[in-house]
Parts: C-alpha cells; structure tokens; sequence
C-alpha cells in the first residue's frame, strides 16, 4: 500500500522539508546517530519515562524520541485548527444536551441505547450543568493524514487525554540538539501551553469561588504511566500535584491538607479515571479518590476537568456520530473527516467486516493504548480466526476501519532514515471564554518498518511536531489556489463527501 | 505546602544523609579491621555497626553471625535491609520522585543519577578491595545531594523539610556510633592502643577526625571526643549542631503558621538543653550511655511529634 511521504512527493521534496532534507543531506549517518543517542541521555536525565503496564523488564522505560522534525505548513495547520475547534465544540454541546434536554436522541440522531447504556455515561451528571458549561476542558484529537489535504479523525479522547508533556519536552530536545536547523525555520513556539493550561481552568471557576482560583492537578500517584506528565504539568503552571488523600471535603468544600493547616480548592485539573473519583458516587473501594468530592462538584463550589462522564462523547460507538453532531449542533459541515467505521454490532456491518477481516483494522470499541487490535493486511490466518471467534461472541464489543495508509516521515533508523508511519495529537484546551490550541502536537511515529501501530505501549516512538509560522515557498499548487476567502472550507468539506460517508454510519 | 510533600522531603532527606552515614561507618569500620585486631574484637566493631544502623537483630534472624563480608553486604546492597545504602538510595528516590516539582533540578540529578548508577553495578562492585571505593562514592553522592540543596534550593519550607529530616537523621547517627563503642568510652577505659583505635574510629565515622586535631590540638582524649560530638556546635555532625538547627527550622515553621506546635518544639529544646547541659567530665564519669540512650529515645519521638504536627496532616 503506497503511502503519502510528508517529505518526498514523487521525487520531490515538498517545500515545507526542504530546509530539514538539507540537513539530512548534509549529515552523516554517525552524528543523526550520535544526536540520537544524546537525546535518550537527555530525556533518561530529564526523567521523562513511561510505565508501561503487563510487561516485564525496566518499568521506567523511555518513549524513544526521533531526532527528524514532523513538519506541517501553516496553511494545513490553520484547517486543522479551525476543524478541531469545531470538532470539540460539537463534542461538548453533544455532551450538554445528553445530560440535559436529550434533543439529539429523541431525533433519532444518535442512537439513545449507546449513550444511556454505555459505561462511560454518568446518571449523576444529569440534570447538572458544569461552571462555564464546559465538560471537555482538555481534549486530545487524534489524526491521520493519507494525502497532501486529506487528514482525518481517528479517535477522540475527551477523559485524562496524555502525552502534552512530550509535545513541550521534544521541542526542549530538538532545541538543544539541532539549534541551527531550529533557527533556520520559523517554528511557532508550545512553551506557552501550561499558561494557556492555567487560564482555562481557572476561567472555570466554581459559582462560590471568589477571588484568584486555587487550581490542583489531581493524579493517581507515582506508580501511574503517566505522572512524569502530572508533575510536569502542576510544576510548570506552578500548582500543588495532588493525591486523594491530600484533599478532603467539608460542608461540600475541597480542602487539601498543607503544613499550614487546610487550603481551599476550587479548580480540579484531575488526570485519574471517573470511577475513581469519589467513592461515594462511584466505586466504593477506591483509594484514589476523594469522598464527598462529586457533592461538592454539584453544589457548585469546585469544579472538576474535565467533567465526569466526558467518557461518552469519545467512546468508539458514538465516534461514527461526530460529524452528524457537527451538522447538528453548530448547523456546520464538518472541516475534519472521520474515518468510516463499521460497527459489528449491526448484523450487515458484521457480516461485512467478517468477510473483509484481511483488509480492516478491527479494534475494541472501549480499548485504548493499541492493545486488543488486529491490523488485517499485516495479520495471519491464525489471528484473523481467533479475531472473528470474538467479534461474534461478543459483537458489540468491536468496530472496524479501513486499514489507512497513514502518511510516513523520514525516521531515523538502522543504516540511516526510512519513512515510517505517524499520527498526530494535537490538544485543545476549552475554557468559558475562549478555546485555546498550541499549534503542534504530539506526533507519534510507529518505529517499525511497515508497522502502523503507534502507540507507546507498541514499540512507537515520538517526533517533534512543528508548525511553521511561515510557510517560506509556496505549499501545494492546489492549495495555494483554493485558499482564496474560504475557499479551504469549501474544498475540505467538499472533501469529507467524498471520503466519508455523511451519515458516518460506514458502508453496510 | 502540602503535608505528604513536606513528609516526603523529610524523608527524602533522612534518606540520603543515612546512605552516607552507612558508608562512613562502613569505611572507619574497614580501617579498623585491617589495623592489627587485638582481642578479637573484629566481630566487635561489625556488630557495633550493625547496632548503630539498628539493624542488628535483623541481620542475626537472617544471617547469624556477623562477618566483615555479610555486614558488608548486608549494609551495602543487600534490598533486605532496609537501611542498606540501596534501600536508602531507592526510598530518597521515592521520595524524590514524588515530589519532584518541589526539588531543584541539581537536586533531582544527584539522586536520580546516583540510583541510575547503582541499578548499573553489579554485587562484586562493592565488595572485597572494591568496597572502600563504593563506600567513597556513596559518600560523594550523599555530599552531592547536600551540597546541590545548599546552593540551589529556595529557603523556603521545602527547604526547610528536606533540612530538618537530614538533621534528625544525623544526630541520631552520631549517637548511636557513639553508643556502639561505649565501652571505649566507659571509666578507667585505657589509653591504650585498642582504645585510641578506638577513638579515632569514632571520630573517622563522622568525618570530624581532622576538626578534632584543629579545635584542640592535642592526642585523642575520651572526654574530648565525646566533647566535640556532643556538645560543640562548630562541627556540622555534632548531636548539638543538629539539635540547633533543628529548632531554628521549628521555630521558623512555627512563626510561619501563626500556631504554636508546642510539643514537637518543647521536645526539640529539651534535647538540645540535654546536650549542653553535662560537664564532659560527668559523663566521664559513667553518665554517658544514659545520655545517648535518651537521646536515640528523644529523638525517636520526636521524629513521631513532627510527623503529627506535620507530616500527616
């Protein structure tokens, strides 16, 4: 399957590279080699690891970071980010009207047994309206591109979405290692997201707050993947990182306990998992979480993000409905495409996907970190049976896509670079008064060759991601032409017609 | 601050300064072992070590007897041991990893690398005649940490946490080496070569051999070991120099929360006062184990005491 190079386009570098194919002309093997090896050094310094759970061996293990620069035009970019602002936008009103007025499923819009029945929806959420509004807070868009224009969505995470803190920590990397290739590009800085992090929660403030908001990052502890990131993040928006156990609740108050005595909190920025936020409300056994903390939420005087229950709006069954969201809610065409998804749960979409297992991606409708997936051209006969044994066991259970040809960038790799296979999490940040994104995200590379997992639990990788604030020599010729006052919406949304079936129910 | 993170500094603290408190006693030890053994007493100064780590007993239920080469790995790498140097040098980097936005980030790299480093060794890198060096480095570590708090970390309760579990964490050591060669310091002990052996090896396992030379300028005396490690506050190790910077830390957090924390302070002076407040000659004189004994005790407690008013919160 030929896949879209984001640096050579049949024979020709595209502009946006043409500063780092330079580089990669002029460097030998031995120093990309070398930079790679200073920048494990770095990192491993740094303490920057993830633990990677049902694994043996080192727990602390480093997410391998390539030294080869991801590059997306400012035109490209400027689409993106108006898709994903729209994107989120839906997503939250989705979010309002399921726990409210339910406009969405009495019109038979989106099914009412996926959102009423599914586990991530939360009953005590009905009929309570967060500060602001706003359930999706902090949101993780994750997209694929296939072409020069054709990007799309391939999942949402609207819950604890991770994985900002390499965004910031790669750029620092690349900073260091490549200083004059950096230099020579216009690169629109990330530094600023923790102070973009802090404004947005604290333009969510509770009802009783008054005066400058008590923002805390809540995390599960040190033994969790990701709490180099909750630490790196409360450090660097200057916030305590708390556990449960520091807070407590009095007379429907957060209070954490300090050296001086009890604090007031007022803004909850929480990185653990709805069913262990109280054990009053949700599981009675966690240890993680805070008792009485969901009270407090809903007498208005702490506020928690992202809201409980956001779970719902980024669940693999409702994903199909997204862009029918979009027309719903904002009465706008979706700038950003979905992917066609075929939910076994139907008996025409099963059969189908059972005929086709060899050509799909099947993927559990609740699983993440790429665990629990079967890629049909690169699996056996083996797999494909033991696959189609549990989607009909357990039909409801799995949805299946189109194996995409995800883009590939020049990767470092044995014998110098190859072209492997990235993704992009670019993350939005929701607050009452405005939405807020970097430009850039984590680009996550998938460091075998042919593989298109690129999830850190799979062997991935990540790659600096870098927008360019100008665009130096023209982009595309197309492009160029089709940016003429909202030309670009046009031409894209005309697109997502194309690609995606509308309905975003998939091909029977 | 958050309670569990000054809880975690403490610890932190404590941690480390006992990793580096284990390797000097490991070395002196050392030196005393290789010096001629009179009387057999080589068994003697490993178990005294083992008692001043209070681990004796522990040993003894697992190991049996103390040799030179089962203390020596029992306090080195032994992950049994609680207070091994690689259970210390783990826990300070629990502890550390915890509160890792409250720690400078020198701080963070002495013990960050010093754990990445040792998770590299392998046992023969601190035996035989390569456990004098292990011990050096362990104890360069231990500075390391020390001094990248001095020169980097802000005066502030972080500041103040991390200090406070050190200085407890020190006085307790200096007494309980004391208490472990206490028959070298008994009345009528002999000035004679095992005694001044002795002596000096005592005052090698808190580095304050040479500040004895240069604050009395005279041939090692009981009474002025004892003197110098108890009650002057010019040497950094000294039970009193701990003791007086343990209550200036107290009286500072005290003031900051506009509340009186009344026991922990009162229990800190108290034994500060007990150390000062004997002639060197009277504890010549036989009241010396009594001393330590109640300040081992009073230390215990009030580890406990600022916990409560602390730490849990």
């Amino acid at each position: 399957m030929p896949a879209f190079d984001e640096m050579n386009e049949e024979g020709r570098v595209r502009p946006p590279y043409a500063g780092v194919a330079r580089y990669l002309e002029a460097a030998r093997g031995e120093e990309l080699e070398a930079k790679r090896r200073e920048a494990e050094v770095l990192f491993r310094r740094i303490g920057v690891t993830f633990a990677v759970y049902t694994e043996g061996g080192d727990p602390e293990r480093l997410i391998p970071f390539d030294v080869i620069p991801r590059i997306i035009a400012r035109a490209e970019w400027e689409t993106l980010r108006r898709g994903l602002e729209q994107r989120v936008r839906a997503l939250n009103a989705f979010l309002a009207d399921v726990y409210g007025p339910r406009r969405i499923l009495a019109e038979g819009i989106v099914p009412a047994e996926l959102v009423l029945g599914n586990e991530g929806y939360r009953a005590v959420m009905e009929g309570f309206t967060p500060p602001g509004g706003v359930y999706t807070v902090v949101s993780g868009i994750d997209l694929v591109r296939t072409g020069p224009e054709e990007f799309f969505v391939l999942e949402d995470n609207c819950r604890v979405p991770s994985g900002v803190s390499y965004m910031l920590e790669n750029r620092e990397a690349m900073m260091r290692l490549l200083p004059n290739l950096c230099a020579a590009h216009r690169i629109a800085p990330v530094s600023h997201y923790p102070e973009e992090l802090l404004e947005t929660l604290k333009s969510l403030a509770p009802p009783a707050c008054q005066g400058d908001p008590t923002v805390v990052v809540l995390t599960p502890g040190p033994f969790n993947s990701a709490y180099y990131e909750h630490s790196f993040l409360s450090d660097e928006m200057g916030v305590e990182l708390v556990e449960g156990a520091d807070l407590f609740v009095r007379d429907d108050t957060v209070f954490m306990r300090t050296t001086a005595g009890p604090r007031r909190v007022d803004v909850i920025y929480r990185r653990i998992d709805d069913e262990f936020l109280d054990p009053r409300a949700f599981l009675p056994d966690s240890m993680l979480g805070v008792p009485g903390l969901m009270a407090a939420y809903r007498a208005g005087r702490v506020t928690l993000a992202n809201a409980p229950g956001a779970g719902i709006a980024d669940d693999k069954a409702i994903y199909p409905f997204v862009p029918a969201m979009i027309r719903f809610y904002l009465s706008e065409e979706p700038i950003l495409n979905n992917v066609p998804t075929w939910m076994c749960g139907r008996d025409d979409e099963r059969a189908y996907v059972l005929d086709h297992l060899d050509e799909l991606v099947v993927k559990l409708a609740r699983g993440s970190g790429g665990y629990g997936m079967l890629v049909g051209p690169h699996s056996t006969a083996e797999q494909r049976a033991e696959f189609a044994a549990r989607i009909r066991e357990r039909p409801g259970d799995y949805i299946a896509q189109p194996t995409l040809a995800l883009s590939t960038v020049p990767t470092l790799s044995e014998g110098g670079t190859a072209a492997r296979h990235v993704d992009l999490r670019p993350f939005i940040l929701f607050g009452r008064d405005q939405v807020r994104i970097v430009p850039g995200g984590l680009t996550r590379v998938a460091l075998r060759e042919g593989s298109l997992v690129v999830n850190s639990s799979q062997g991935g990788g990540t790659k600096d991601t870098w927008v360019l604030e100008q665009d130096g020599p023209p982009p595309l010729q197309g492009m160029v032409q089709s940016m003429g006052a909202g030309g670009m919406t046009q031409s894209l949304g005309g697109m997502t017609q194309t690609l995606g079936d509308p309905s975003g129910r998939g091909r029977g | 601050m958050l309670s569990r993170t000054a809880d975690s500094l403490f610890w932190l603290g404590r941690y480390m300064e006992r990793a580096g408190n284990v390797a000097r006693g490991l070395n002196a030890a050392l030196r005393m072992a290789s010096l001629a053994a009179p009387r057999g007493t080589e068994v003697a100064e490993w178990e005294g070590l083992l008692g001043a780590t209070g681990t004796a007993a522990h040993y003894a239920q697992l190991y049996g007897e103390a040799t030179p080469d089962g203390a020596a790995r029992w306090l080195t790498l032994d992950t049994l041991n609680p207070s091994s140097v690689i259970s210390c040098f783990e826990a300070a980097r629990r502890n550390a990893r915890a509160v890792r936005t409250a720690l400078t980030v020198d701080m963070w790299e002495a013990v960050n690398d010093t754990w990445i480093d040792l998770r590299k060794i392998g046992p023969e890198a601190a035996g035989g005649d390569r456990l004098m060096g292990f011990n050096d480095w362990v104890m360069s570590r231990a500075v390391l940490f020390n001094g990248a708090s001095m020169d980097t970390m802000l005066r502030d309760d972080a500041w103040r946490f991390a200090r406070l579990g050190t200085m407890l964490e020190r006085a307790d050591n200096t007494a309980r080496l004391l208490a472990a060669r206490a028959p070298a310091f008994a009345p009528g002990a002999e000035a004679d070569a095992a005694n001044h052996a002795q002596w000096q090896g005592m005052l090698r396992s808190v580095s304050a051999l040479r500040a004895y030379q240069h604050l009395f300028r005279e041939r090692l005396r009981p009474a002025r070991v004892v003197e110098l490690l108890l009650m002057r506050p010019e040497h950094p190790r000294s039970v009193t120099a701990c003791y007086e910077e343990v209550n200036d830390i107290l009286s500072v957090l005290a003031m900051h929360d506009g509340e009186d924390r009344v026991a922990c302070r009162r229990l800190a002076a108290a034994l500060r006062g007990r150390c000062v407040s004997h002639s060197p000659a009277r504890l010549m004189d036989g009241g010396l184990p009594d001393l330590l004994a109640e300040i081992i005790d009073g230390n215990g407690r009030l580890g406990t005491s600022i916990g409560k008013c602390f730490l849990i919160g």
